[in-house]
């Protein structure tokens, strides 16, 4: 796990380290399992294809776990995140990488928390952004470290 | 190119603009949360490793930030009958204020906060802006969702 990030240490309009997740159909099996989603638009090819897809396609709920997957493991145990805001703009199919990608944005205090908003979205192999969104965090400063 | 016919009025807005759904009560099962995190293949400790989150400041898991969804509440009805029949997830906006635990018993309550109609490809699409609020039971806030459901 890489070091905790604390706010100070934290530069505005720096390019935040890309995450890649690899969904297979099997992982939305596994996802419509997990959340109750069984739409079957999402392991069912013939009912996909029936709707003019390729093929099954990701839950667009299962995006923004992908994007906030990618906001906690920047913010590291002692951060916490805020919010998280993301719209489901292109289809995205499994069997293919999609790559959550960030840059920062403004560092700022706000009711005693030390916070940095973010700019996000996922990125599909053709480099095509098909998720765009936005995240604040809340972050650990050294200068409030107590005892 | 003739415009589509418009399908909301103001009065079908102002019908629907407000209404809530009933509460939905959850309670969050250690399980539940593990298993979510594996099928998104996040494998931070916080919620996958009970042992390793004891040690944290949380002082046990606590649920990943898209946990909340599972409670699937039902989808707000159009105020008309319709051949809208399909529906897209439009995205969502989370806002978070406290942890969610195992043990916790979380309501969430929809409420409509905006009707919309827009031309598409296909014709009328209808957009549905909802707020969910999620509850634990001190009745403290710990989530907002402000969510969008496309009808066409």
């Amino acid at each position: 796990m890489p070091e905790q990030l604390f706010w100070e240490d934290v530069t505005e309009g720096v390019e935040m380290p890309s995450l890649i997740k690899q969904p297979t159909t099997r992982q939305l099996v596994q996802y419509a399992g997990a959340s109750g989603d069984y739409y079957e638009i999402h392991y069912d090819k013939d009912f996909a294809q029936g709707n003019s897809l390729d093929g099954p396609i990701l839950h667009g709920a299962l995006k923004s776990a992908f994007l906030g997957q990618f906001m906690t493991d920047w913010a590291g145990p002692l951060g916490t995140l805020r919010r998280l805001t993301c719209q489901y703009r292109g289809m995205d199919f499994p069997g293919q990488p999609i790559t959550a990608k960030g840059t920062v944005g403004r560092k700022y205090q706000e009711a005693g928390e030390f916070l940095v908003d973010c700019t996000i979205w996922l990125e599909n192999p053709e480099g095509q952004n098909t998720t765009p969104g936005s995240a604040t965090v809340a972050l650990p400063s050294r200068g409030s470290q107590s005892g | 190119m003739t415009t589509p016919p418009s399908v909301l009025t103001p009065e079908m807005r102002e019908q629907a603009i407000g209404t809530e759904t009933e509460p939905l009560t959850m309670e969050v099962e250690p399980g539940a949360i593990i298993k979510f995190a594996q099928a998104i293949g996040d494998e931070n400790p916080l919620w996958n490793d009970p042992a390793a989150a004891r040690k944290t400041r949380y002082g046990g898991l606590i649920a990943p930030p898209t946990f909340l969804r599972n409670l699937r509440l039902e989808r707000p009805e159009l105020p008309f009958d319709s051949s809208f029949s399909r529906v897209l997830d439009g995205g969502s906006d989370w806002e978070y204020f406290q942890p969610v635990r195992p043990g916790d018993r979380i309501t969430a309550i929809s409420r409509l906060t905006d009707l919309q109609e827009r031309p598409g490809r296909m014709g009328v699409m209808i957009f549905l802006t909802s707020l969910i609020t999620y509850r634990n039971q001190f009745d403290e806030v710990v989530a907002t969702q402000t969510t969008t459901s496309i009808r066409y």
